[in-house]
């Protein structure tokens, strides 16, 4: 397996040789002039798209693991002849988890070097810095996170769940599996938490004929939990529904294990723990905590199974995946699907076809791009174990995205 | 040349100085510089305001101020939500359940504009927020703290404190104030499209002729009795106070011109920049900002502008270029700085530059060239002559 | 009345949590308070101090783990003392490096240990990766003590706890009972003099700084069983340790004692009946408000200068 193609899924090399013998024949004849014709930076050979995520700062904890899913999944198609036969080349830029940066990068990106796409973002604070930009430029982004909704715009392609599609299957499923009625509702103080928790209230209160017991915000970075444990053990829900974010989650997990809150006597369900966050969390600190999202490393397919291994080929066997970094992964394939569709690399064409473009080899199984630009995807929930994987003990059918839920706001 | 123009020209070598900056700021960057680029020289600008602030209060008042971040936030907070109530006209938010207030409140279930938006429709109550509202806050920080005779160190903790509840505070009310996303998507002012590379140079070139005013008023400043008698405060406070001098109102004032100016500063980063959000206020872009003056010099307001320019623009690079090396960079451009020239690059200049230049011109037997960089009263090379006995 | 024995059983164990917040902002803030209180320099760099104790912990684990598997239950205790002589040696080093150079100039030391606090941020992402990592804790330190059936208490809490008492009792003798303390406090009262009576007063900086550190380390090593191990997870302490050393009174270890008591019971007490945003603000606040009105904290020493 000494080839060029040592890092492909087995089925994909199989499909690339396939691929790259079409792409020579039919691709290779559509002439520049046809394929651009709004001065992107694609030439006969190469077409040049942007990565612009944190490699510095506070988020490059979180934002490392979709760079490199990016990466892998360039490499993956252009092993395979690239698209409409041109090789993609990255321009990466570091985004340095300040916001303003972000914006400056993405003009940078889109006016000096009329990047054909880019991939990249990962706070909603970085994805509302650039949203003017990609507007006002007419770019193109794949933003790979799971977000709060409430958006949508024509050039953004969001890979990852919006609010409706984490929560609502996740909350059914608990209430229907343990029969919960109280739930408490713990998330990091901004706009993610804080709107999921709004969409998780009216769900509970008005679907669910569920009660919400408590309703908490601790500021981003926040490490002392004793209060909030204290106050959770007092109300007793038969939930606590969570998403706290990055250092903070640590701190939480650890002191809630302490204080023997376990999950022998207290169901959790979180929305923001990912493989990525149990490293830094410990599995054994987590044992038996549920988690509700649309991907996780042990899913059992195919598709999966040569991700996790192309993966791990090339960034080291401890790499761990989390659901974002698998939403960053269907981003570049999701791009070529479309442009492949378009028969151009027009952002404003590319943009007209995403909608419908489907994707049989995502590590996820299926998913399918709504007119909203949100994906459509299924939502699992997994049982953290001790060695930092997930369980996956539920799925749900696919999900329709809906980032203006009527009801919910 | 009559004394009051001298006073804030700084003499010839100030003037000559003013004036190199002058034609690199107002001639060359645009010139030489794409849009894009100029645009991000015109942020870096908004940073040179505060500054330009820190040389005044730190540099020759001795106060080390490490919650300048907030000024800056509160002026560009005033600016941003006039902007902001602009850009949600009924009409272009019409989807929202309550069209006419700006989208994040809606998405906070928020229903009607609350009482502290009510004033910022008007375009003149906000520019005169976007002063006043800094310098009310910095007015009570520095009665409470200078009239105390809370000193250096002290001082410099509580503002930075200042500075995190600010943060905190803007982050958890996100309703009133977008929360960690900032205020964002600002369109126009007053019917003017801002985001046009011909409005970006307008506003590049009216931010240019505001900071060249804050530099003119900070030299009179220090060219009056009361620039002197900061800079005897600093070294001897107890012996001013001594000679009858109210050492706190001095402190006071100079500590709420800094605010002023980096208010300037922020609101003019919000026209520019088109955002803004509560990563400016907070602890590490106050403690950047003091970085700016001390690399370009804390004893001169030129060099603070070159300082916010130079940093900037190797943040820009160095992350373009080197990201992971960017902050061992910073670090040790700081580290040494602060050890080994504490004068900075104006420092710099004074002691190696200007006798380079002179050695140069002399070679070719030209008239020697003056000074472009550095202030003219700037003669110390230590930044504080500390006594060493307690 | 089952009630109200449930109550009591959550105001017991809220009791405990206000007494373990205490102990670990007094923890954090005890190096501070020798390093800033006895020699007057602030030390940005604490919170990466810290880390460096974190990252010790987290080395030793896994070199337990890989090696010495039956060494599990008790390799915390060499990598607290581990920690403490690494971060002390990083600060000795540092300490001769810039510090030394800069006794002169306190507000610089503040901004010279700032940009050391880069470096070392950087440092650390370079050798351990941005993402956070986890020492596996040991049995004995994970789950809770059930003195009654309701009443959970933390044992990592107990663990924090024990070791601050140990640690602060531990720099108490040094300062008041030992030769090095009588030293450290003749030059902090008078540089000058001290010397003219034959104190070598860079080495009693040197060592001062170097403790301070080391106890930072510790700290460091403590408090990865209750919290995270990132690049720049020592940042997010640093200002709230700045404010108990500044709100005790510089150069009073008792200050610093009673301000994290106080600190420390009015924010736990906050956040239980508000979101935990607003007791920060609050609390923050409030000690900002004191301060104004008693600038020179809570316990002064009158020193003639």
């Amino acid at each position: 397996m000494d080839s060029p193609t040592r890092f492909l899924p087995r089925r994909l090399a199989l499909g690339a040789a396939a691929l790259s013998l079409l792409a020579a024949s039919v691709f290779s004849q559509m002439a520049l002039a046809d394929v651009n014709t709004t001065g992107l930076a694609v030439t006969d050979t190469e077409v040049t798209v942007g990565q612009l995520h944190s490699a510095t700062g506070t988020m490059a904890i979180s934002e490392t693991g979709s760079i490199q899913a990016e990466r892998l999944a360039i490499e993956q198609i252009n092993a395979s002849g690239g698209i409409l036969g041109r090789q993609i080349k990255i321009i990466q830029e570091d985004g340095a988890s300040d916001w303003p940066t972000f914006a400056e990068k993405a003009k940078k990106l889109l006016v000096g070097d009329k990047v054909a796409a880019v991939f990249g973002c990962w706070t909603s604070a970085s994805r509302k810095a650039v949203l003017p930009v990609f507007e006002k430029e007419n770019g193109l982004l794949y933003y790979p996170t799971f977000y709060e909704g409430l958006e949508q715009s024509k050039n953004v392609i969001y890979t990852g769940q919006e609010a409706t599609q984490q929560i609502l299957a996740g909350l059914d499923w608990i209430a229907k599996e343990k029969g919960a009625k109280t739930f408490y509702l713990i998330g990091s103080d901004y706009i993610w938490p804080r709107t999921s928790m709004k969409i998780a209230r009216k769900h509970i209160e008005n679907v669910l004929g569920g009660k919400v017991v408590g309703e908490e915000y601790y500021p981003l970075g926040n490490t002392q939990f004793g209060s909030l444990i204290n106050k959770v053990k007092l109300k007793k829900p038969d939930v606590v529904f969570t998403a706290v974010v990055g250092g903070s989650n640590v701190a939480f997990y650890k002191q809630m294990k302490a204080a023997g809150v376990t999950s022998a006597k207290q169901n959790l369900l979180t929305l923001s723990v990912t493989e990525d966050e149990l490293l830094g969390i410990g599995g054994e600190n987590m044992d038996g905590f549920y988690a509700s999202m649309k991907y996780f490393q042990s899913l059992d397919n195919p598709n999966n199974k040569a991700f996790v291994e192309a993966f791990k080929a090339k960034f080291g066997k401890d790499s761990v995946i989390g659901d974002v970094t698998q939403a960053a992964y269907l981003g570049p394939w999701l791009w070529k699907a479309a442009v492949e569709k378009a028969g151009s690399f027009d952002v404003d064409k590319v943009a007209a076809a995403s909608p419908g473009i489907e994707l049989t080899t995502a590590p996820e199984g299926y998913v399918k791009v709504h007119d909203n630009h949100h994906l459509w995807s299924k939502t699992r929930i997994g049982q953290v174990q001790k060695d930092g994987q997930f369980k996956v003990v539920f799925e749900s059918g696919l999900i329709e995205p809906n980032p203006f839920p009527k009801g919910y706001q | 040349m009559n004394p009051t123009l001298d006073k804030f020209l700084g003499g010839k070598q100030g003037a000559i100085g003013l004036a190199v900056l002058a034609t690199l700021i107002l001639v060359v960057f645009p010139l030489a510089l794409d849009a894009f680029r100029l645009n991000m020289v015109g942020k870096y600008l908004t940073y040179a305001f505060v500054a330009v602030g820190l040389v005044l209060c730190w540099g020759y008042g001795g106060i080390l101020s490490l919650g300048q971040g907030v000024f800056f936030g509160l002026g560009g907070y005033c600016m941003a939500m006039f902007l902001k109530l602009e850009a949600s006209d009924p009409e272009s938010t019409k989807i929202q359940s309550t069209p006419g207030i700006p989208d994040f409140m809606d998405w906070n279930q928020i229903t009607e504009l609350p009482m502290l938006w009510q004033p910022f429709h008007s375009f003149g109550f906000t520019l005169l927020a976007v002063i006043a509202v800094p310098v009310i806050l910095a007015l009570v920080i520095g009665v409470a703290m200078f009239k105390r005779r809370v000193g250096d160190v002290y001082f410099s903790i509580v503002t930075q404190a200042i500075a995190l509840i600010l943060t905190v505070l803007i982050i958890g009310q996100q309703g009133l104030t977008g929360g960690v996303n900032g205020i964002t998507d600002l369109k126009t002012l007053m019917g003017w499209d801002i985001r046009d590379d011909s409005s970006k140079m307008i506003l590049y070139f009216i931010n240019a002729f505001l900071l060249f005013g804050c530099i003119l008023i900070g030299r009179f400043i220090l060219a009056s009795k009361l620039g002197r008698l900061l800079m005897a405060m600093r070294d001897k406070e107890e012996r001013v106070r001594f000679s009858g001098y109210d050492v706190a109102s001095f402190k006071i004032f100079v500590f709420c011109v800094a605010a002023a100016f980096s208010a300037i500063g922020g609101a003019m980063f919000a026209l520019q920049v088109g955002f803004m959000s509560p990563s400016f206020v907070g602890i590490v872009p106050s403690i950047e900002m003091v970085i700016f003056a001390a690399v370009g010099g804390r004893m001169s307001l030129l060099g603070a502008v070159y300082g916010a320019l130079l940093v900037n623009y190797g943040k820009t690079y160095f992350s373009e270029t080197f990201p992971e090396l960017w902050l061992y960079l910073m670090g040790g451009l700081f580290i040494a700085v602060v050890m080994y020239f504490p004068n900075g690059l104006a420092g710099l200049w004074e002691s190696h530059g200007r006798k380079w230049l002179g050695k140069l011109a002399r070679k070719p037997a030209a008239p020697a060239t003056p000074a472009p960089v550095a202030e003219a009263p700037v003669a110390s090379s230590q930044p504080r002559e500390l006594e060493t006995t307690p | 009345m089952e009630w109200l024995s449930e109550f009591g059983a959550i105001a017991a164990m809220q009791g405990f949590n206000g007494l373990s917040v205490f102990c670990v902002l007094l923890l954090m803030a005890l190096g501070l308070a020798i390093i800033f209180g006895q020699m007057g320099v602030i030390n940005m760099a604490h919170g990466e101090f810290l880390t460096i104790g974190a990252y010790t912990t987290y080395v030793v684990s896994v070199l337990t783990e890989q090696y010495a598997p039956f060494f599990g239950p008790y390799y915390f205790f060499l990598a607290i003392v581990l920690s403490f002589f690494i971060a002390g040696a990083i600060g000795w080093l540092a300490e001769w490096a810039m510090i030394s150079k800069l006794y002169q100039r306190p507000l610089d030391t503040l901004l010279a240990t700032w940009g050391l606090s880069l470096v070392m941020q950087q440092a650390f992402r370079s050798i351990f990766g941005a993402r956070e990592v986890s020492a596996t804790l040991p049995e004995w330190l994970m789950g809770s003590w059930n003195p009654t059936e309701a009443i959970d208490i933390p044992r990592n809490g107990l663990f924090v706890m024990g070791l601050t008492v140990l640690m602060t009792g531990m720099i108490f003798l040094m300062l008041y009972r030992s030769r090095w303390g009588l030293q450290v406090r003749a030059t902090v009262q008078n540089r000058v003099m001290s010397r003219a009576v034959g104190i070598n007063t860079k080495k009693v900086d040197r060592m001062t700084f170097a403790l301070g550190c080391g106890v930072a380390g510790v700290a460091g090593a403590a408090f990865t069983t209750i919290g995270s191990t990132g690049p720049t997870a020592g940042s997010l302490y640093i200002v709230d340790t700045f404010l108990v050393v500044v709100f005790g009174g510089a150069s009073s270890l008792l200050g610093t004692i009673a301000s994290a008591f106080s600190i420390a019971q009015a924010q736990s007490l906050m956040e239980f009946f508000m979101s935990g945003s607003m007791a920060k603000v609050f609390t923050l606040s409030a000690v900002i408000l004191i301060l104004m009105l008693r600038p020179q904290g809570l316990f002064s020493i009158k020193v003639r200068k």
